[in-house]
């Protein structure tokens, strides 16, 4: 096809490109641009009527130079006049130009919007589609305000031409994206999902984006699309080569279509017909078998396009995760595409076994691929999939093979790239606190992970090494002495002092017996060390000393002259010289006693999350890790309850249950309790302030407790919910996840996501005690009819793990109530009523909008009742971020540059339920000086507004 | 998908298709990072990497870079046939497609990925279709336009 003479040749248009590319410099360049612009600028402003080519000429040099990625800030009203010339290709570049460089300019969007409208009404398919394809690539508020409405009916209109169906259904789905609240499909629900059954596969092809993207925000009113996808796929799966003529591609029929029906299906549970059920295994099975077939053609896109169904079906599958004999095909077929030559199929197949791996079914299976995987992160060229290799012996690490596992990673970090190693040593640090069976190898493989990637060791590894050391007295002689040794290297990493300084400062005496590591030879060992340290790390030195004179008396002489030298005792760095001069004093004037008491052994930590997994998440985002842990919870349930000692599975429960997406958590990831006992070594706290900036001690667990206890009345009714049930309520206003409760008996922990009007929500019950709790059983309840959780799995007993569904009918202010009642061994009947952390805020779908807009919005929104304002003090850091923070957790989208005042903080949202969407605005100014905030919402709905304003005021 | 770019080996971008809104300084941004990533790889290497929280699928043919983000439930090994077949349609409807073809009818370009792809999902997959419809509008700028002006 003689293509380019075919068109039409813009003679000047070639000339220019052709001068650009001669320029032999960015300034010659640049001055050619410019001589350019301005002869466009004087054709454009000359006194001439230009003529429709010449105009759609320029408009279309000023693209190029503005593509180039320069700027250009005229021409756009010459391209608007050029949208209603009813020559095709002066409207094809006047649309074109509008697409790429759009403009909130508010007159012109008018103009803009007016020649689409004639487009779309003038029944010529070619201009329609025109109209349709800027509306789709502009996708502004705006065109969606304009458009949103009329869209749907082309889109379903008998007499549409298909190549506007097309068009119609995927402009839909970008107006849908940016304007969700606008794009109404109510009554033509059905129509559009019956364009899976239409004649046309384009059609179908570009409808069932738009259907799966409306499916996975309302579920219930798409759900007839599942048995009618499934019939079409199977009919495409089931078809010869050559059946769908132009939609088969390389021999394989409509892979694109067959993976967006595939797509679609994923956001549906199995099929419960079970016909359709039954078809659609038929056709997963199929896809598996022809993934057997020798291959129809040796072209690589023969190969991509049938492993792309095969993989989308595995997505399926393991989606599903019913299906155990389907998920053990799956791991088999991707265990061959393992050692495949083709370098994207060994990345993907080591993806897909990653989710695989989570699987219950397919766990054991993927395990069998052990060395397969190890090979590949030893051998393969590509990092990026040495990446995926790592992430998959990540997953698939349980305790039967976590000594392998480590060790591998171990050693691969020797040699891997900087760009990974910082995560690789959180995993690696997780695993080995996950699956130590024995503390000592935990204790070696950390201290080996400083040795060998030392810079790459965050603060919260080396924190959390010495947290379980403090822990668990059976390691504590080990870790006393293999720090020791490790310190002796004559080149060790100062993450390993610290550590060494933290331990030997606790545990020293452990090994004083050995003459070797006398007292005097720990102290030279350590200070040998201390002039090559950072002020942090000395800092931290001297609290070992201080210890060791109590620990050592022999030493006190030694080290008090060492406090006393001028370069501690006159430190520049006030924190050293207030350490060296304090110390000293101590040690001379206190009594022995008294300095037993100060310095004595640090208390336990108690067991939280660690906050290594919590940076890990932080790094990964919220996918990759949270599948394997739920799945944890899972697999280990039995284990876990009633499990005797407070051994590595209550840590890995821990770790499970919560997590710490405030980005303000400490250290340590302390978020209910400072370290217990902390009072006691308050003189000494230089110890403990290494650790956290210790807030205020959390709700007292004793208290906690007794409550609980004498509030469960005899009989069977569910307890009144507790007295703080309001306050734990307010603590997850802005987050979704943390420990919901805790007392001395039972711990309950929470994760929970939300999209649109729905919810799901993870409930961990963690037994803290040695024994069973027997009968345990959990309740869900709503105040009223408002907000009622569909199928509550709720099972009790052996379980820890429960998950509700949640469905936001209509707006609400009271949280559900969950009731919880067990009993333990020997002791009486536990009742206790919380209040579950399901506010209004969390069905929020933050809306963008520009300050017009926004003040607009505002305006509307006048009348009193739809306003609730408060002006309260400040509870909390005023801090900048921290109130960010706090706003995005709430579910709205932040709005820079709104506010006249940047001090102030603007956010928007609409609150999803089923039956209505409602939309909020929210400013809130703070004061600083004052430590006050004024709050003001105004919504849509008079009781939201309410309902936010006091939900909200508890939170800054 | 939420954007596609083509460019040369030099690091010139030839086409750029956003599907999510962002500023200009943002885009600009994104290019340079994700062309000096892409040129940096070696030959034999993965199609597919990750990048912020996005997955991206290139492939090069020939002096050309072609490079899509897509998201992470997104299939990748289709997205790389969608490249593809963007290919084989410029190639027939050029006829051996070079760099320059797209340097000088970048408008087409343009046009012919709005035909085949739209906000970022595939419209129409039929390769025969697709040049219909861009047939169809040449043949209307023929009919329309009086033959005064040269062509390339």
């Amino acid at each position: 096809m003689p293509a380019v003479s075919k068109g039409d040749g813009m003679r000047g248009l070639a000339v220019f490109i052709s001068d650009i590319r001669n320029c032999k410099s960015k300034e010659a360049e640049i001055k050619r641009i410019n001589k350019e612009l301005a002869n466009i600028r004087s054709k454009f402003k000359g006194d001439k009527a230009l003529d429709g080519y010449s105009k759609k000429k320029y408009v279309c040099k000023l693209l190029f130079i503005f593509l180039l990625g320069h700027d250009i800030d005229f021409g756009h009203m010459e391209a608007v006049n050029l949208l209603s010339s009813n020559k095709y290709t002066e409207k094809q570049i006047g649309y074109l130009f509008i697409s790429v460089l759009v403009n909130s300019n508010s007159e012109l969007i008018r103009l803009i919007n007016n020649a689409i409208k004639n487009d779309l009404s003038s029944r010529n398919p070619t201009f329609m589609c025109l109209a349709l394809h800027c509306i789709a690539n502009v996708g502004s508020r705006e065109m969606a305000e304009a458009f949103a409405s009329e869209i749907p009916r082309i889109l379903v209109a008998g007499d549409t031409m298909d190549s506007v169906k097309q068009s119609a259904a995927l402009c839909l789905l970008r107006l849908y994206k940016t304007s969700p609240d606008l794009v109404l499909m109510g009554e033509w629900t059905s129509r559009v999902v019956h364009l899976l059954n239409d004649q046309h596969m384009g059609v179908v092809t570009a409808a069932i984006s738009l259907i799966t993207c409306l499916s996975q925000k309302n579920p219930d009113e798409f759900k007839t699309c599942v048995s009618l996808a499934v019939s079409r796929l199977s009919r495409i799966v089931s078809s010869a080569s050559t059946d769908l003529q132009d939609y088969t591609y390389y021999f394989v029929p409509a892979p694109w279509l067959s993976c967006k029906l595939l797509r679609l299906l994923q956001c549906y549970p199995p099929p419960e017909d079970g016909a359709v059920k039954g078809r659609l295994v038929e056709c997963l099975e199929t896809i598996l078998n022809k993934a057997q077939e020798p291959p129809k053609s040796k072209k690589v896109q023969h190969s991509n396009a049938k492993n792309a169904i095969l993989f989308e079906a595995i997505s399926l599958i393991i989606h599903y995760d019913s299906e155990p004999n389907l998920l053990v095909r799956a791991c088999n077929q991707l265990g061959q595409f393992l050692q495949h030559r083709e370098t994207n199929l060994r990345y993907l197949a080591l993806e897909s076994m990653c989710t695989l791996a989570s699987s219950e079914f397919s766990h054991e299976a993927v395990k069998t691929h052990i060395e397969t995987v190890i090979n590949a992160l030893k051998t393969e060229r590509d990092v990026s999939v040495r990446q995926r290799a790592a992430d998959l012996l990540y997953a698939m690490c349980d305790r039967s093979n976590a000594k392998q596992i480590v060790a591998e990673m171990l050693s691969y970090l020797e040699t891997a790239d900087y760009s990974i190693r910082e995560e690789m040593v959180l995993k690696v640090a997780i695993l080995a606190e996950k699956y130590a069976v024995d503390y000592s190898w935990y204790v070696d493989t950390i201290l080996n992970l400083i040795r060998i990637a030392g810079d790459y060791v965050s603060e919260e590894v080396w924190y959390r090494v010495i947290q379980i050391v403090i822990n668990r007295d059976d390691v504590q002689g080990y870790a006393a002495k293999t720090v020791f040794e490790a310190l002796q290297a004559p080149a060790c990493h100062e993450n390993m002092v610290k550590v060494g300084g933290y331990i030997l400062g606790e545990f020293g005496n452990l090994i004083a017996g050995d003459p070797r590591s006398s007292p005097l030879v720990q102290f030279n060992l350590l200070h040998s060390k201390f002039h090559l340290c950072s002020v942090p790390t000395r800092a931290l030195l001297l609290s070992a000393y201080i210890k060791f004179i109590n620990l050592f008396p022999e030493t006190k002489a030694t080290i008090q002259e060492v406090l006393r030298c001028d370069s501690q005792i006159r430190n520049s760095d006030v924190e050293l010289q207030q350490r060296a001069v304090e110390y000293l004093k101590l040690s001379s004037i206190a009594s022995t006693d008294v300095l037993a008491t100060v310095l004595e052994e640090m208390p336990p930590f108690p067991e939280r999350e660690s906050s290594i997994l919590a940076k890990l998440k932080k790094k990964k985002g919220p996918g990759a890790v949270s599948v394997t842990e739920l799945d944890d919870g899972k697999r280990e349930a039995g284990e876990l309850n009633g499990g005797g000692d407070r051994g590595p599975d209550t840590a890995a429960m821990a770790a499970s249950n919560a997590s710490t997406p405030s980005p303000s958590a400490d250290l340590l990831g302390i978020r209910s309790a400072a370290p217990v006992g902390a009072a006691q070594t308050n003189a000494g706290s230089l110890l403990v302030d290494v650790f956290s900036d210790s807030g205020p001690a959390a709700p007292s667990a004793a208290v906690n407790d007794d409550g609980f206890l004498s509030s469960a009345p005899p009989s069977e009714d569910p307890a009144p919910p507790l007295s703080e049930a309001d306050e734990l309520l307010n603590k997850f206003v802005c987050k979704n996840n943390g420990v919901l409760f805790e007392n001395q008996l039972l711990q309950i922990g929470i994760k929970s996501e939300y999209r649109q009007n729905l919810g799901r929500m993870y409930l961990f019950y963690g037994n803290k005690t040695s024994v069973q709790f027997a009968s345990f059983t959990t309740t869900v309840s709503c105040p009223g009819e408002l907000h009622k959780p569909v199928e509550p799995l709720v099972e009790g007993g052996a379980q820890i793990q429960q998950v509700l569904n949640i469905e936001c009918i209509t707006d609400f202010s009271d949280a559900p109530l969950l009731n919880i009642k067990f009993s333990r061994y020997g002791g009486a009947l536990q009742n206790l009523t919380l209040k579950l952390p399901v506010t209004i805020n969390k069905f929020f779908q933050p809306t963008e909008m520009s300050s017009s807009d926004f003040f607009q919005r505002w305006k509307q929104l006048s009348q009193p009742q739809q306003e609730a304002q408060k002006i309260f003090k400040a509870n909390h850091s005023m801090d900048t971020e921290v109130l960010k923070a706090k706003l995005l957790g709430l579910g709205t989208a932040l709005l820079d540059n709104i506010d006249p005042n940047p001090e102030n903080y603007v956010c928007a949202g609409v609150i999803q339920t089923k039956s209505q969407q409602i939309g909020c605005l929210l400013r809130l100014e703070p004061n600083a000086q004052a430590q006050m905030y004024r709050l003001t919402l105004r919504c849509s709905k008079d009781t939201v507004s309410k309902r936010l304003c006091e939900l909200l005021a508890q939170q800054f | 998908m939420q954007f596609m770019l083509l460019f040369s080996r030099q690091g010139k971008l030839r086409l750029q298709k956003w599907y999510v809104p962002l500023s200009d300084k943002e885009k600009k941004k994104i290019t340079r990072e994700l062309v000096q990533t892409v040129l940096a790889r070696k030959p034999k290497m993965c199609s597919f990497l990750e990048w912020r929280d996005l997955k991206i699928v290139y492939k090069r043919y020939a002096s050309l870079y072609f490079c899509c983000a897509i998201e992470d439930q997104d299939n990748e090994l289709i997205t790389l046939e969608i490249i593809h077949r963007y290919v084989e349609l410029l190639d027939k409807y050029f006829g051996s497609v070079c760099e320059l073809d797209i340097i000088f009818n970048f408008e087409k370009a343009y046009f012919i990925l709005d035909e085949f792809l739209l906000g970022g999902e595939a419209q129409e997959t039929s390769k025969k279709n697709v040049l219909k419809a861009i047939e169809q509008a040449d043949l209307l700028q023929e009919v329309r336009y009086t033959p005064n002006h040269s062509h390339v």
